[in-house]
């Protein structure tokens, strides 16, 4: 390099004179706004109708932008905990994390942003003060499952082949394995949504994140916490929760978190409980309680009262506790060994079930039997546990004809081992979660089913698992038909069904449809037997009739205050003849109402 | 004459990338010793890192670099991906390798700027800086974000391409090589400029390699040296195109190679329009605050506009990132090196010399 002239060098700069005059690419005069890009990451906007407060873009934010708010006109319902995010703009940073992990695809980013203002408040988002106008120019939006970093696919049950499931009562569900479990349990994102549609409020985020860090024992610490008879729960449990979680959004309902089963899991790691509760029942206090119906809220009654030191004896109709867990599940869905298990654990901590002992009124007539008035006499308070177990009647003509039974006492002989008599062909009358276990129940003795309910397969008030499952397994479902009538044969034998075909006619007043016969629109089923199932209801003839008219039922259940007691001091109730969700979930939470309720009773709070 | 005179080049100085000082004792003109001094970027984007869940600590490492995040993106995603096993869908590859190369350049227009503001060039930047804008809009489109993409995560990115977004690319690669000439013409081949790069700030082959000096000032001493083809990541591998070299290792020699490279990105950013495949741009990965890291530990590396560009991490099986450390060319280039390089050099170079090393101050102090 030397200093010799570089003309080239010097001229060729002069070169970006040919762009004096011209029009500039970039700078707009007069000012206009460049419009932002679809996918641009502005300020947020959020559907508060559409958000369930799960929280989770909270949660996610690494810098503590978000906090969840109490907004005014919302208020927490099930599925949502009634809180809005609120957003600070001094610390966001546009990572639109948030965004990609909202269930409920209710929270966005817009295109518009604002970077100078003199109002303060422009840099908060603050729910119910949105800026309406930025909702019209929607920018970074999580559209596709991809696109989600929620993990949207739930680790499949395995399940056992319908094939083979109609061939025994072995359990069909086969439960996951550990990796499995953990699997399921990391896709929580621990909201906590779903405690308020748990009847009974379990700690759900709380032992799931046990099972996800592989602490089962803490877990089943955790779930025994407010359930007695978690296996039960974590295997037929009606799970609100799960129809309640954040997943089911965008996921759909058979992709929520597997709630029950990581409850089942979690409850199945243990061949039994005693070492890992390691439960230290308080002193008897003296105070004793009686228990009718061993039940899912008697036995919880039972067993956390006598944690708090009450002596409680539990009377039990039949030959085991359980109620109708025992005696209506049938044991494909929930084995003996599983309620056993439970069942010493509750009498492990010195609970004391008296089997084969009824209660009734007046004078006990043989040694199997106890009279109410004694019960109430020698215990300071009485729990009714009672149960709904009468079976309701169709109401058709020839209901008593032989071969027409009804669904309960079937279930009953078959979960007790009594042999049954069904013969080739049979029909079911219902739609609920009863008439599913009896249809299923027939198949596995070879019985060709078919399924009768009168309004649509989506009214049925039966799981849709079990819908499924029972399809799967060869039953013939025939919606919108109505009994009419039971033929006999000349031996009072059942030989057909009459039924009518109905036609489901909106209801004007916006309910749901109802179905109506359509006239001539008559059937006769072949069939050996008819089986109902169409309702049960609870039986008051134990209680004497003083007392019955004292609890003051009202449409055959019994009234009880926040504390779980009937109108008759001393007597308090829960359970299926107390609540009108009638699942063995409500029944507990109703258990611990009045394990609350007993215990503030009787120490004179 | 021979008064020593003290004098504090930075923190705030128009000819510095970020803040950062460079204390100089000077005699007359000429430098005598320079010290560098950092500290005034410190955010602890390593210690942040490890108090975040890994996609949490995803959003912080794209701060690391202004000019050009995108490495630390990648290779952040790369390097949990390599320690958790997880596999990325090839598509995602190319999207990832199409936003390098789009960095590269963007970076590269930045750098054009500065060096040709730190040489008194002004209208240089005016123009530079005005076509990165169009690479910018690119990012906004398909990111989301202009400067800060956040768009790379472990398994992926985050969204596909846009409709019609390679079409966009493709006609901003046709502006972009349209202006290179016109850039040439007013910069690379200006006599000023050339007058004052060539022969200042020299680096010979050897205290490059002792120095572990990398990226365009390596290459610039001859050296043929390039994470994308000497290590290929993602699909570097399937790609063509040629490892720039110049002899001279000095200041001009640094800005041929970089100005070379722009046709490069350009030919291979050309190649991904062609060639990229259909499928998904993600793996599913675990819920973000619940994915627990296999315990693991990796070094991970890009070629970015200024050189290898690596991460050291180490995890322990919990969802946190136990260490991550990062190796950034700006660390051996922006102060041992400097310091070397400055003594003897004219004040008025301090800041053509430091821009054409590649210092970034975020970077040093990471």
């Amino acid at each position: 390099m030397g200093w010799g002239i570089d003309l080239k060098g010097i001229v060729s700069p002069f070169t970006a004179l040919k762009y004096l005059g011209k029009h500039p690419h970039t700078v707009r005069y007069p000012y206009e706004k460049k419009k932002t890009a679809k996918r641009y990451r502005g300020f947020h906007i959020n559907d508060l109708e559409k958000c369930v407060g799960c929280g989770n873009c909270a949660k996610i934010c690494m810098n503590e932008t978000i906090d969840m708010v109490k907004v005014e006109g919302i208020e927490p319902k099930t599925g949502d905990s009634g809180l809005r995010p609120k957003v600070d703009y001094g610390r966001c940073c546009w990572c639109a994390l948030c965004v990609d992990v909202c269930p409920t695809g209710s929270l966005k980013l817009s295109t518009d942003y604002v970077y100078v203002d003199e109002d303060p408040n422009s840099f908060l988002y603050i729910p119910g003060l949105e800026r309406k106008e930025y909702e019209k120019n929607v920018g970074w939006t999580c559209e596709t499952d991809l696109d989600s970093l929620l993990d949207l696919e739930r680790v499949e049950m395995k399940i056992m082949p319908p094939d083979e499931r109609v061939k025994t009562f072995a359990e069909a569900v086969y439960g996951y394995t550990v990796e499995e479990a953990k699997r399921e349990a990391e896709r929580c994102t621990g909201c906590g949504v779903c405690i308020s549609a748990c009847p009974d409020r379990m700690h759900i985020p709380d032992y799931i994140k046990a099972i996800r860090d592989g602490q089962f024992d803490e877990s089943v610490r955790i779930i025994y916490d407010n359930n007695p008879l978690p296996e039960m729960c974590g295997k037929v449990c009606t799970r609100r929760c799960e129809f309640n979680c954040i997943m089911t959004h965008r996921a759909g309902k058979e992709n929520a978190i597997a709630i029950r089963w990581l409850k089942r899991f979690a409850c199945e790691q243990f061949e039994s409980y005693e070492e890992v509760l390691n439960l230290q029942p308080q002193p008897l206090n003296g105070k004793k309680v009686a228990i009718v119906g061993g039940g899912p809220s008697g036995l919880t009654v039972a067993y956390y009262l006598r944690l708090k030191g009450y002596e409680t004896v539990v009377f039990e109709e039949m030959p085991k506790a359980g109620g109708m867990t025992m005696a209506g599940i049938p044991k494909y869905r929930f084995p003996i060994p599983s309620l056993d298990k439970q069942l010493n654990h509750i009498k492990s901590v010195g609970v004391e079930i008296r089997e084969n002992t009824k209660v009734v009124k007046g004078e006990p007539k043989s040694n199997n039997e106890v009279s109410f008035e004694k019960l109430k006499e020698e215990f300071d308070a009485v729990f009714l546990g009672i149960g709904l177990t009468q079976p309701m009647k169709l109401g058709v003509e020839g209901e008593d004809l032989e071969g027409s039974i009804q669904a309960l006492p079937l279930l009953k002989a078959v979960n007790f081992g009594e042999k049954i008599n069904v013969g080739q062909k049979a029909v079911v009358i219902g739609g609920g979660n009863v008439a599913m276990d009896c249809v299923r129940v027939l198949r596995r003795f070879g019985v060709d089913v078919t399924l009768s309910y009168r309004r649509r397969e989506v009214d049925m008030p039966a799981d849709n698992e079990e819908i499924h499952e029972a399809k799967e397994e060869g039953v013939v479902f025939r919606t919108q038909t109505i009994p009419v009538e039971i033929i006999g044969d000349e031996n009072g034998k059942v030989k057909a069904i009459k039924i009518q075909r109905a036609e489901m006619v909106p209801d004007p007043k916006g309910g749901r449809p109802r179905p109506v016969p359509i006239e001539g629109a008559y059937e006769v089923w072949e069939c050996d037997n008819v089986i109902a199932a169409i309702g049960q209801k609870a039986d008051y003839s134990f209680l004497p009739d003083d007392i019955v008219e004292k609890l003051d039922l009202q449409w055959g259940k019994i009234p009880v205050n926040e504390r779980g007691m009937t109108k008759v001091e001393g007597i308090f109730a829960g359970g299926d003849a107390v609540n009108w969700t009638a699942d063995a979930i409500s029944a507990i939470a109703d258990g611990l109402k009045a394990v609350k309720g007993i215990d503030e009773y009787l120490s004179g709070k | 004459m021979s008064k020593v005179v003290k004098i504090f080049h930075g923190p705030q100085h128009p000819g510095i990338t970020g803040n950062m000082s460079v204390e100089l004792d000077l005699i007359g003109e000429t430098i005598v010793k320079a010290r560098t001094h950092v500290g005034y970027l410190h955010r602890a984007f390593e210690k942040l890192v490890e108090r975040r869940t890994a996609m949490q600590a995803f959003t912080i490492v794209c701060r690391i670099c202004v000019p050009e995040p995108d490495p630390n993106e990648e290779n952040f995603a790369r390097a949990i991906e390599e320690i958790t096993g997880l596999e990325v869908p090839e598509r995602a590859k190319w999207i990832r390798v199409l936003v390098l190369e789009l960095s590269r350049l963007a970076a590269y227009h930045l750098w054009m700027g500065g060096q040709a503001g730190s040489t008194g060039l002004y209208t240089v930047p005016q123009w530079s800086v005005g076509y990165r804008d169009y690479i910018l809009d690119l990012f906004e489109e398909l990111t989301g974000g202009r400067v800060y993409h956040m768009y790379i995560i472990p398994g992926g990115v985050r969204r596909d391409l846009p409709d019609g977004f390679l079409d966009r690319v493709s006609d901003v690669m046709d502006l972009i090589e349209s202006k290179l000439p016109e850039f040439d013409r007013l910069f690379f081949d200006n006599a000023v400029f050339k007058k004052r790069a060539i022969g200042t700030a020299v680096i010979d082959p050897e205290t490059a390699i002792e120095r572990g000096v990398v990226g365009p000032p390596l290459r610039a001493c001859g050296i043929a040296s390039d994470v994308r083809r000497d290590d290929p990541y993602e699909i570097y591998d399937k790609l063509d195109f040629d490892v720039i070299t110049e002899k001279g290792g000095d200041v001009y020699a640094r800005a041929l190679v970089r100005r070379r490279e722009m046709e490069q990105s350009i030919k291979i950013i050309r190649q991904i329009i062609k060639y990229i495949p259909d499928g998904p741009y993600r793996t599913k990965i675990p819920y973000p605050m619940n994915w627990k890291l296999k315990a693991g530990e990796t070094y991970v590396k890009t070629e970015s506009a200024r050189g290898e560009f690596g991460y050291y991490m180490v995890t322990d099986g919990s969802e946190y990132i136990r260490r991550m450390n990062v190796r950034g060319p700006a660390y051996v280039h922006g102060v041992s090196l400097l310091e070397d390089m400055l003594e003897g050099a004219q004040l008025a170079d301090v800041a053509m010399i430091m821009n054409s090393l590649g210092t970034c101050p975020p970077e040093i102090e990471r």
